[in-house]
Parts: structure tokens; C-alpha cells; sequence
């Protein structure tokens, strides 16, 4: 029982991780109809970046901001410089884009940082809290985690619910034809949609970096674990991501804590084999918009 | 007032439009009528810069539009009510309306120009919170020539707007069409396979066939014209 | 027919010339070469030709590469059935993964093989038993007939292999099969308005896929002799598809190419950045760069690959015909696939 309550506790920080990522894919993928599978490796990116900061004495926090405005502008630079060309061209283009950009990024770490995986400073103690005479796995870091990516999703969703700017770009991404013809300067606010996925992507790495094997490959399994979260979620909300994101994360602790931790990632293909069987658009989805 | 000149537009080797040229005047509406796949909607599309042409100009009110982006244009006072699907279904209806002001109008003007427009349309009045995709087909051409309207747009293009629609709600819709017509100076091209309905409330009339202008003159000279009502019209 | 079979034995003339005349070192790597053929031929059919796509063929050879090495560990089958058993076990995993493939479109499918290239290691890690661990799981050769060396051999045997996928995958595509495939690429729906069963045509092209990767497994672990979870990450499953694209996508002779930049860019990048004293933590990475960076040029600039641009080329030389001769025209189909090109 009380193994289950600390698997159930280590799958909720893990899933609020792969909520945040989920965000990220699905900010873009309602948008352009593109999975950024170099998601992840952008985010790897970024904390080395904060890794090299953190070596020269730049403050934690102060990295901790740089990084995700550097996310933000890695994101958008990405969707200007790789993505825009693609348009109108086949759906497999984008993909194996991003999947090149993954390898290129992967690469350049590790030619730059090496294979060997080093640490990575958390925020707040890894150590579980106490109650009482008890300790359970839930960390102040993991409070950090779960703080972190709450503030991430209410924030997206004040910036999509109640501004203008949100409106502007949720109308380019649903609707990117008759949003330009009300004189929505769309191609702007996909490449702030690309810009803000940035944002989720460097969040990401920066907390997973501490409780993983922080080198140029820690960021794969992360990605498909927020993939597989994303696509539960169907894909188009960021309440959608955070249900998929903690669904996933904790199937996987499950499937860690009680098989092993080397079935993890075939517990969550299998996972992701049901979701994509019972719906193929996702389990959360509004069904298919009634058309006149 | 639209100058339309010698415009061409081709999709690979099929020619969607040959050479076309009319004018139409502000304060009145234009039909562009014709079969299906005689070039109306490529005809809008161009206007409003989603097609790019391959010869001719389009000028409105003496500047050149062709060459400019599509939310450039729009910006210039050019409303396209495409065909079938315009509204975003995703968003609320009185989302739908605010995005369309976002550009024209001050933030404390947005909302009373909102309840304007709900109260030409009293039927959305209710529905202003929901999600647009619950809407009826009747309800959705009204959201969108609402959307259309509320920019206070100079040129407005619309795309098929009886199309779905029961012959009670088109003639609610021409005649409101008319009345804002006549009673402003925007420029209005209608563009219809219902003839008899669009001759019924425009003053010019263009008949388009493969691409080409047959006819370009009064609305009441196309409509007594028995021969090209029955060769290109179909009624 | 007879036209694949001529060209495969004027292929196989050729490649008996070169064999014997080249050092045993260059034997290994024309065998790796010829492995990585069979795999890459087998990922241009499902991508080039029927449009899907896979990010898990590493994790397919794995699964024929780990089939042929239990086997010879703890039986004594003959050679020939230990590697069509690889086929085989590929083939299943194939259809595993195919049948919910089926439902899915280009980024959905994507994501779920990338999660099996990444999800298939751990589980030889999780059963060192079984699987051999770190150490792996030893492959052996049987002894060389007459006076060849046991290199030479192996080449034969892995470019003999190459060779008989060619003639069967070009045949393939030729039958009315081929255009069942292409058929159901270029439009799901009048495929099956044409009363194909889109499904079943999807799956087979997976299962035959992920079998070519399964023989490609167990011929790269011959050439190194161990099989162990290291030899497959996803890294080589992504390099996969760039060869693919790089050689051509939906072409089978251009796999070739493909191949050769799959044995030889490493080692180029190896001297490249000994040439400019980068060091080897840069060495060991430049040949992924590359391949990523040429991944991404080669979508944006030419989708067609080396062997369109060759095939390019040819029709602008003065005097030349339309086709490539025999080769190139038996295996690619006529057009630019629209899978990678405008629609």
C-alpha cells in the first residue's frame, strides 16, 4: 500500500514533467499540424546552455530565466528559419525536419559537453518530505515541479482565455485562412505559438535534468513519454496535455515500480497503442465539429 | 470604387480566369453570377490576395491591391466572406465577432460595436457564449456577414452567402444586404449561383463563363435578357 | 522478371570481381554495405512507396539480429532457416507495430516507432540472462567453402541476401502488388473505392518492411560477430531514414547509395575532423550532424535524393533516353514520389 501511494506520488512529478512537454507538442500541433519531435532535444540544448551558465557562476535563477527566454527564441527561430519553407508541402516533410533537427542537436551536445552524463543542480532539496515520523517520495523539489508547471499551463491559458493576443492565435491556429482574411497577421503568432512551445521545452529540461542521467540523449525517452501524454490528451488542449502528461507518468511509475524500470517505455507504447487504437484523435478530443 | 483589369489566373494549365475587367461602384451591390467552376470564388479569392494572378490589376479606390498580403489587404477595408465554412468553429460567436475588430477598432469601442451587431441579429443574441459549431447553417451566414459588417469594411466580397439557406432566410439576408448597401458607401460583390434572388436585390450584374466575361451591365438589363438568363443562369 | 534476374547477375558478376581483388578489411565493410541495402530497400518500400513511415527499423533489426543469435546459441538449425527465422520474428514485430500503424497518419505514426526504437533495448537490458547483457549474444559464420576467406564469405553471403531482396522487392513492385501499394499512398480513400483493402495493404507493407530490417539485423551482427543492445540505438533507426532519403525515397537501387554513406560518412568525418584537429569528442558526433543537417537540407532543397538527382541528371544529357537503363528504372517507380515532394 504504501509502495503504491509513493509510486502514485512519483508519477504525478513525472507526469507534471510530461505535462509540460505535452503543452509544448500540442501549442504547435494544433497550429501546423506538425509533431516537433526535436522538442526534447531543444530542451537538452537549453540546459547544457544553463549547465555552462551554472559553471560560470551565473546565478541559479538568473539561468533558470535566460534559459527559457533562450527556449522562446530557439523555438521561434526554428519555426522561421526550418519550418516555414515546408508549407504546403507533404506531412512526412515536417516530421523528418524535426526528427534531423533532433539529431543534429543531440550531436552538437555531445561533440560540444561528451557522452558522459553529468549533473545538474535542482532548485530545492531531492530529499522526500516528512510527516511526522514518515517520509514519503515526494521531494521540495517535486513541490517545485509541480508549482512550476501549474504556473506554465494557468499562464498559457490567462494568455488564450482572457487576452486578445490569445484570441489572435488560437483563430490562426484553428482557422489560418479566415483568420488572415479578418487581418490576423498569422504567420506572427505561429512563430510566437513555436516561441512558447520554446518556453515549455527548457522548462522541461530543467526539471528533469536533475533527477536523470543529464547528457545529450536524456531527453528521448521524455519526449515520447509527453508524446504518448499529448496524444491521450488529443492533441489540441492544454488541459488535455495535463491530463495526458499525469495518465502517462503515472502508468509508467506503475509499470516501473511493480515489472522494472526497463519495461517503462514498453508500458508506454503499449499505452500509447490503446489510446491510438480506441480513438485515433485522442482520448480528450471534442468529437469531429459538426459541418453544414 | 473596384477597378477590375484584364486579370488572369491560371492553376497549372487550367485557366480559371481569361482576362477579366469590370468596375463596381461604392453604395451599390454587384452580382457576379454564373455556373459552377465559372471562376466567382477564384475571382474573390484574388481580390482579396489568396490567389496570386498572373496578368492584370486590381485597384480599389485608386491603390493597387494585387501583391499585397491577405491581412494587408483585409486591412485596407476589404472584407471576404469566403464560401461555406467562414465562421471558426472553435471559437465562441462573440469571439468570432472581436477578432474581426481587432485590427479597426479601439479596445472600449470593441464591445458596443459586438452588441450592435448581436442586435441586427437578435437570433445570435442568445448564443453569444457558445461555440459557434453548435450553430445552424442559417445562423452561420448571419455570424459571419455580421463578422463581416462589424470592420465597417469598404469592400465587401461575399462568397455564395445563400448557399444551405432556406428562400425565407435569403431574402432576410439580401434585403439586409440592400438596406446597408444603399444606406453606406461600401462596395459590395455578390457573388451567387442563386441569380434570380442576387439580380433581385443588386444594381450591376457580371456574368462569368470558363472564366471569361460575358456580360457586363445593368442587373435589370441581365434579368430581362431571356437568352442569357437561360444559356448561363438557368432560370 | 527476367530483367531483375539478369541485372542481379551481372550485380552479382560485378561484386564477385570486386570481392576478390580488394583487402579483406574492404570485404567487411561491402558486406556491411550490402546489409544495410537490404534494410534501407526495405524502409523505401513502406516510406517511398506506400507512405508510411518508421523510426523503428533499428529496433526491427534488433529483433531479427537477437533471433538469429538465440538460435545458433541454443540449436543447431541450418544457417539458411536461423536467418529466415530473423525475417520472420522481424515480420511479426512488424505486424504488431503495422496493425495499429494502419489508423494512423504521418506524425502519429512517427511518434509511436520512435517510442519502439527507444522501447526495445531496455528489454534485452531487463533479461541479461536471456539476452547476453552488456556482453551480447555471439553470431558465428559457417566455415568458408574451398579457398575463400571467411571476409569474402560473409561478403557473399550478405551481398548474395542484398541481391535476392532486390530481385524480390523489384518484382514486388512491378506486380500488381507495387501498384496496390502506390495506389494506397497516393489516396486512402479511391484506393478503397477501387475495392483495395487499404488496411491489409498497409500492414503487409509494414510486415515485409520490418522483415528486410530483420535480415539486415542478423547480417550486421555476423559482420560484427555480437549482437548487444548498444548496436541499436535510436540514433541508427534515424540514420536509417536519412539514408533512405539521401539514396532516394521509393527507389530501390538507390539504396546503395544510401548504404555506402552508412558505412563510410562516419569514417569520413572520422579523417575529417582528424584533418582539423577537432578531437575526438567532436569525431565521434560529426557523422550524425551531418546526417541530421543533410536529413533537413534534403527536405527543404531536394526531396528526391542522390538517386533522383542522378536520374536528373541522366535526362539531361544530351542523346540519353528517359529511362537509367535496366537498374535504376526496374526499382524506382517513373515519378518523384509525392510522399517527400509537392502535392
Amino acid at each position: 500500500m504504501s509502495l503504491f501511494f509513493n509510486y502514485t506520488l512519483n508519477g504525478i512529478s513525472n507526469g507534471m514533467i510530461y505535462s509540460a512537454l505535452a503543452l509544448a507538442l500540442v501549442l504547435i500541433f494544433r497550429a501546423t499540424k506538425i509533431i516537433n519531435f526535436a522538442q526534447g532535444a531543444a530542451g537538452m540544448m537549453t540546459t547544457f546552455i544553463a549547465s555552462s551558465l551554472l559553471a560560470h557562476g551565473v546565478s541559479y535563477w538568473w539561468a533558470f530565466v535566460l534559459v527559457l527566454a533562450i527556449g522562446f527564441a530557439f523555438g521561434a527561430m526554428t519555426e522561421r528559419i526550418l519550418i516555414r519553407p515546408l508549407q504546403g508541402k507533404s506531412e512526412l516533410n515536417p516530421v523528418i525536419v524535426t526528427i534531423g533537427l533532433l539529431v543534429v542537436l543531440e550531436g552538437v551536445a555531445g561533440a560540444i559537453y561528451g557522452n558522459a552524463s553529468r549533473g545538474f543542480p535542482a532548485a530545492y532539496s531531492q530529499s522526500g518530505l516528512t510527516f511526522g515520523h514518515s517520509r514519503i517520495a515526494f521531494s521540495h523539489f517535486d513541490v517545485f515541479i509541480l508549482v512550476a508547471v501549474l504556473v506554465l499551463m494557468i499562464a498559457i491559458l490567462i494568455l488564450f482565455r482572457a487576452t486578445t493576443l490569445g484570441l489572435r492565435m488560437r483563430a490562426s491556429a484553428f482557422a489560418g485562412e479566415i483568420s488572415r482574411l479578418l487581418g490576423v497577421r498569422v504567420g506572427i503568432l505561429l512563430t510566437l505559438g513555436w516561441g512558447l512551445a520554446g518556453i515549455a521545452g527548457s522548462l522541461t529540461g530543467l526539471l528533469v535534468a536533475p533527477t536523470s542521467s543529464f547528457g545529450p540523449y536524456y531527453m528521448d525517452l521524455v519526449l515520447v513519454y509527453a508524446f504518448t501524454g499529448a496524444v491521450i490528451g488529443g492533441l489540441e488542449s492544454p488541459v488535455g496535455a495535463l491530463i495526458g502528461g499525469l495518465v502517462t507518468g503515472l502508468c509508467i511509475s506503475y509499470v516501473g515500480g511493480y515489472l522494472g524500470s526497463g519495461l517503462e517505455p514498453m508500458g508506454a507504447l503499449v499505452l500509447l497503442m490503446v489510446a491510438l487504437m480506441a480513438r485515433p484523435e485522442g482520448l480528450f478530443s471534442r468529437p469531429a465539429a459538426r459541418r453544414v | 470604387m473596384l477597378e477590375i483589369k484584364d486579370l488572369s489566373v491560371s492553376y497549372g494549365a487550367v485557366r480559371a480566369l481569361r482576362s477579366v475587367s469590370f468596375e463596381a461602384q461604392p453604395g451599390s451591390i454587384t452580382a457576379v453570377l454564373g455556373a459552377n467552376g465559372a471562376g466567382k470564388t477564384t475571382l474573390l479569392r484574388t481580390i482579396s490576395g489568396l490567389v496570386r494572378p498572373r496578368t492584370g490589376s486590381v485597384h480599389f479606390n485608386g491603390e493597387e491591391l494585387l501583391g499585397r498580403r491577405v491581412e494587408t489587404i483585409a486591412r485596407q477595408g476589404v472584407a471576404h466572406v469566403p464560401e461555406g465554412r467562414g465562421i471558426i468553429e472553435e471559437l465562441t460567436v462573440e469571439e468570432n465577432l472581436r477578432l474581426a475588430t481587432l485590427w479597426c477598432l479601439k479596445r472600449r469601442e470593441r464591445q458596443t460595436a459586438i452588441e450592435e451587431i448581436l442586435e441586427l441579429f437578435p437570433r445570435l443574441m442568445g448564443f453569444r457564449h457558445r461555440h459557434a459549431s453548435t450553430l445552424s447553417g442559417g445562423e452561420r451566414q448571419m455570424l459571419v456577414l455580421g463578422r463581416a459588417l462589424i470592420s465597417r469594411p469598404r469592400l465587401l466580397l461575399l462568397d455564395e452567402p445563400s448557399l444551405g439557406l432556406a428562400p425565407l432566410v435569403t431574402a432576410q439576408l439580401m434585403g439586409l444586404l440592400r438596406d446597408h448597401a444603399t444606406g453606406t458607401d461600401v462596395t459590395v460583390v455578390l457573388v451567387e449561383q442563386n441569380a434570380r434572388s442576387a439580380l433581385s436585390v443588386s444594381q450591376h450584374a457580371v456574368v462569368l463563363n470558363l472564366g471569361e466575361v460575358v456580360v457586363s451591365s445593368s442587373a435589370a438589363e441581365v434579368a430581362a435578357d431571356e437568352g442569357l438568363r437561360h444559356h448561363y443562369l438557368g432560370f | 522478371m527476367l530483367r531483375h534476374l539478369l541485372f542481379a547477375t551481372f550485380g552479382a558478376g560485378i561484386m564477385y570481381l570486386v570481392t576478390s581483388n580488394i583487402s579483406l578489411f574492404d570485404n567487411y565493410q561491402v558486406g556491411q554495405i550490402a546489409s544495410f541495402v537490404v534494410v534501407l530497400a526495405g524502409l523505401s518500400l513502406l516510406t517511398g512507396v506506400n507512405g508510411q513511415i518508421s523510426l523503428g527499423h533499428g529496433a526491427f533489426m534488433a529483433v531479427g539480429a537477437y533471433t538469429t543469435a538465440l538460435l545458433m546459441t541454443h540449436t543447431q538449425w541450418n544457417f539458411i532457416l536461423e536467418l529466415l527465422s530473423a525475417v520472420g520474428a522481424a515480420g511479426v514485430a512488424g505486424l504488431l507495430i503495422g496493425i495499429p500503424a494502419t489508423r494512423l497518419k504521418g506524425p502519429y505514426l512517427a511518434g509511436m516507432t520512435l517510442l519502439f526504437a527507444l522501447a526495445l533495448p531496455p528489454i534485452a537490458d531487463k533479461w541479461p540472462n536471456t539476452f547476453g547483457g552488456d556482453q551480447g549474444l555471439t553470431m558465428t559464420t559457417p566455415n568458408a567453402p574451398g579457398t575463400l576467406s571467411p571476409q569474402e564469405w560473409l561478403a557473399w553471403i550478405q551481398i548474395g541476401g542484398a541481391l535476392i531482396v532486390l530481385v524480390l522487392l523489384a518484382n514486388l513492385l512491378h506486380s500488381r502488388y507495387g501498384r496496390t501499394l502506390r495506389a494506397v499512398r497516393d489516396d486512402e480513400i479511391a484506393a478503397s473505392l477501387a475495392g483495395i483493402n487499404v488496411a491489409r495493404t498497409k500492414v503487409l507493407a509494414f510486415v515485409i518492411s520490418a522483415g528486410c530490417a530483420g535480415l539486415a539485423g542478423a547480417f550486421l551482427g555476423l559482420s560484427t560477430g555480437v549482437v548487444n543492445t548498444g548496436a541499436f540505438p535510436l540514433t541508427l533507426s534515424i540514420q536509417l531514414l536519412a539514408a533512405m532519403v539521401l539514396g532516394g525515397t521509393g527507389s530501390l537501387i538507390g539504396m546503395v547509395w544510401g548504404g555506402i554513406l552508412l558505412v563510410y560518412l562516419p569514417q569520413w568525418s572520422t579523417s575529417l575532423s582528424g584533418h582539423f584537429n577537432l578531437g575526438s569528442g567532436v569525431s565521434a558526433y560529426l557523422a550524425t550532424i551531418i546526417f541530421g543537417a543533410v536529413l533537413i537540407v534534403a527536405m527543404i532543397a531536394a526531396p528526391n535524393g542522390i538517386q533522383g538527382g542522378l536520374r536528373w541528371a541522366w535526362r539531361r544529357l544530351p542523346g540519353s533516353g528517359s529511362g537509367v537503363g535496366g537498374s535504376g528504372s526496374s526499382a524506382a517507380p517513373g515519378a518523384p514520389t509525392p510522399v517527400l515532394t509537392d502535392e
